[in-house]
């Protein structure tokens, strides 16, 4: 089986802060990451490889800086790594983005497409489900877990509202995957050896199949009208009361907000 | 001149430093309030290869440097100061020798499985009336046909009970003093190998120290490490390169200690304001972060040089001398910063401050890194 595992190289935005004067984030001093969602995905590929076997392969779009993800994934056990970077990808938006994407994978052959839910940056959740739609593939999002059975069906159970849903789908086919799907293994001491005498295959605009009317600014129909970090909230009304009279004083204030009559 | 780290470096640090954080402190505090063996955590270790560090690929080892292996040892003794020396007895005093002296057969009978963590190492030097004076040996291996017939009792050995591998050292030729002493490789079931009594301790409690006793063991003469009578310059040897790895143990401990004072004093209140507002915290916290980083370009600078074949054994001496006054000293301050909480076991320098003290012990104690530094500068 070969599987092919989208990742997104992400700054740790647990603290991250925004820009109040220019509503863009502050990249400096914080930390690169490999997306949580991706990083999970990836689990899942390794534990087919590790139970079925299978043939791994990451891509990532983004800068030189993205390299360090494709090495981390090569230390934790993937079979080939590719870089899509490109001045034609700069000023992506999800659509674009996932508009290159697909370019590469239609040069790649797999029977399985992993991609994390969403990026802890954009959070958009769009760019899995917009490479089914280029590549014209089934897709499962919101997934929990998927069993191979061998042949060519995944089972898979899917995370919806307020429970889950199991699936049967045949491959090829295209999954997002949560980070609660799985926990990642660590790289391992001799594949972080090995990591940087490995190639990652560099491709740019030439190297994939795409119209390049959608790459990029120009293929990125998403202005930001306006960007502003949350401003904090006072502390809340504390009471300290009984049962029966915090639910007085529950009511009240909801019927004072008009969401009771 | 270059003092940043490779990228395989960055990379391995980054994975190190999270591993300790997620799967080794969490356990510190109970594994030296009950005396525990970490297995549990030595097999998570074994799994992504840190049990095997330096051991070349070739034997099943992860064919790093002894820069990436003291990185490991600084940064799971950060965090718990009992799994840095179960892992760097492990690998400097037991696969090392091996490794640096063993015969082909040796090296693939015994270095694959160290290398995986599914056998632990040890090593057996000091006894009771042989500490510094190592020299002073009454362990005995007398050639009996195709077998050595050992007797006698070591003390003190790291990881003893839990290891399946101990090299050793006992006399052969009585008469020739350190010229008469030999390296064994003794596997857990030697018919005559029993382990003695469990030392009760002050620090790095999690880590067994017990006694090793051969009553005519039957060693085969295939496990006979290097050549007959040169079992002295191999211990030497072998305590240069484990130097590095204690040197990086103390450095891991000044380091954690620094970590958790850092995060108290700006969190305690007295007069109004957080400690850390006051200078001397800060002139402290100052000199503690000085000497920590200087210890570590010492640790850093030792191990470097090692990967580089050059002469290393005064670097290991300074960088183990220094590191380990240096724990000490850090994990003192760190306790009075603290204030009295720093004392209870609350809070986790208490523990620090009783697991530096064994780095200015073990391995050759400070005056003894004082005995190789300087012999070397009169030389
Ligand atoms: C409103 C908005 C405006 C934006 N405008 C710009 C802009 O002007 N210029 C600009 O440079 N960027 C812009 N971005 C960021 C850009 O859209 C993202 O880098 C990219 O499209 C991924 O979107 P996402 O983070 O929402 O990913 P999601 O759709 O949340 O990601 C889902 C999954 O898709 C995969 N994936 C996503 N991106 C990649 C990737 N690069 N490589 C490999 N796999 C990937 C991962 O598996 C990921 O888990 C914008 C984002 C938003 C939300
Ligand atoms: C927890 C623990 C784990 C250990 N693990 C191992 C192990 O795995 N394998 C192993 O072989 N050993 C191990 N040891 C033994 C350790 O290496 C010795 O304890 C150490 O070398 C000191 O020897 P000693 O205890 O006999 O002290 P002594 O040699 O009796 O020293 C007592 C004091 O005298 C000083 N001194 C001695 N000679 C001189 C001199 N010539 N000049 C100046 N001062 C001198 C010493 O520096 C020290 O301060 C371990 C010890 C402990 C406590």
């Amino acid at each position: 089986m070969k599987i092919v595992v989208c990742i997104k190289q992400v700054p740790d935005t647990t603290e991250i802060k925004i820009d109040p004067a220019t509503g863009t984030l502050i990249r400096d001093g914080v930390p690169s990451i490999m997306n949580p969602d991706d990083k999970s995905g990836l689990e899942m590929a390794l534990q087919l490889k590790d139970e079925k076997g299978a043939h791994v392969t990451v891509i990532t779009m983004g800068p030189p800086q993205a390299d360090l993800i494709l090495r981390e994934a090569y230390a934790m056990g993937v079979d080939r790594a590719i870089h899509l970077t490109d001045r034609k990808f700069a000023g992506a938006d999800t659509l674009a983005t996932s508009h290159a994407l697909a370019g590469a994978l239609r040069k790649i052959e797999f029977d399985l497409l992993i991609t994390g839910r969403q990026a802890i940056d954009g959070d958009t959740a769009q760019v899995g489900p917009q490479i089914a739609e280029h590549l014209d593939l089934p897709q499962v999002s919101y997934l929990e877990d998927l069993k191979f059975d061998g042949d060519k069906t995944f089972t898979m159970k899917r995370h919806i509202e307020d429970g889950y849903q199991m699936l049967e789908v045949e491959a090829p086919c295209v999954v997002t995957v949560l980070s609660s799907a799985n926990t990642p293994r660590y790289m391992n001491v001799g594949g972080i050896v090995d990591s940087y005498q490995k190639e990652v295959e560099v491709w740019g605009f030439n190297e994939i199949e795409v119209d390049e009317k959608d790459l990029g600014l120009k293929g990125s129909p998403t202005s930001v009208y306006k960007a502003f970090a949350r401003g904090l909230k006072p502390a809340g009304e504390l009471y300290e009361v009984g049962t029966d009279e915090a639910v007085g004083i529950i009511i009240k204030k909801l019927k004072e907000k008009f969401i009771l009559n | 001149m270059n003092f940043s780290l490779t990228k395989e470096q960055e990379l391995f640090q980054q994975m190190i430093k999270d591993f300790a954080e997620k799967e080794v402190k969490p356990l510190a505090a109970e594994v030296d309030d009950l005396e525990r063996f970490p297995a549990e955590t030595v097999e998570k270790m074994a799994k992504i290869g840190i049990m095997g560090i330096p051991i070349p690929k070739q034997y099943g080892g992860a064919g790093g440097s002894n820069v990436m292996y003291s990185m490991a040892v600084e940064e799971l003794s950060a965090v718990c100061a009992t799994t840095g020396v179960i892992v760097s007895a492990h690998t400097s005093l037991c696969a090392a020798p091996i490794l640096e002296f063993g015969t082909e057969e040796q090296k693939q009978k015994f270095l694959p499985k160290l290398a995986s963590g599914e056998w632990i190492g040890a090593f057996g030097l000091t006894e009771p009336n042989a500490g510094t004076d190592a020299a002073g040996q009454q362990t005995i291996a007398v050639e009996d046909g195709d077998n050595y017939i050992i007797s006698g009792s070591k003390i003190f050995i790291t990881n003893a009970g839990f290891a399946h591998v101990y090299v050793i050292l006992a006399m052969t030729d009585k008469s020739q003093g350190t010229r008469g002493i030999s390296a064994f490789i003794i596997e857990k079931d030697t018919p005559g190998f029993s382990i003695g009594k469990k030392e009760k301790k002050m620090g790095i409690r999690g880590s067994a120290t017990c006694e090793l006793i051969f009553e005519n063991c039957v060693v085969p003469k295939e496990n006979l490490l290097g050549k007959l009578n040169k079992g002295f310059g191999i211990a030497m040897k072998t305590l240069d390169g484990g130097r590095i790895g204690i040197a990086a143990q103390a450095l891991g401990i000044a380091q954690g200690a620094i970590d958790e004072t850092v995060k108290y004093v700006k969190e305690r209140k007295q007069f109004g304001r957080a400690i850390s507002a006051f200078q001397n915290t800060q002139f402290q916290l100052a000199d503690m972060n000085t000497k920590t980083e200087a210890s570590r370009m010492l640790v850093r600078k030792a191990a470097y040089k090692k990967d580089a074949k050059l002469p290393y054994s005064v670097d290991a001496a300074m960088a183990k001398l220094y590191a380990a006054e240096t724990a000490m000293e850090v994990t003192n301050k760190a306790v009075q910063l603290h204030g009295g909480y720093g004392y209870t076991r609350e809070y986790p320098v208490e523990r620090m401050m009783r697991d530096a003290k064994i780095t200015e012990i073990y391995e050759g104690t400070s005056e003894v890194q004082k005995m190789v530094i300087s012999a070397n500068m009169l030389k």
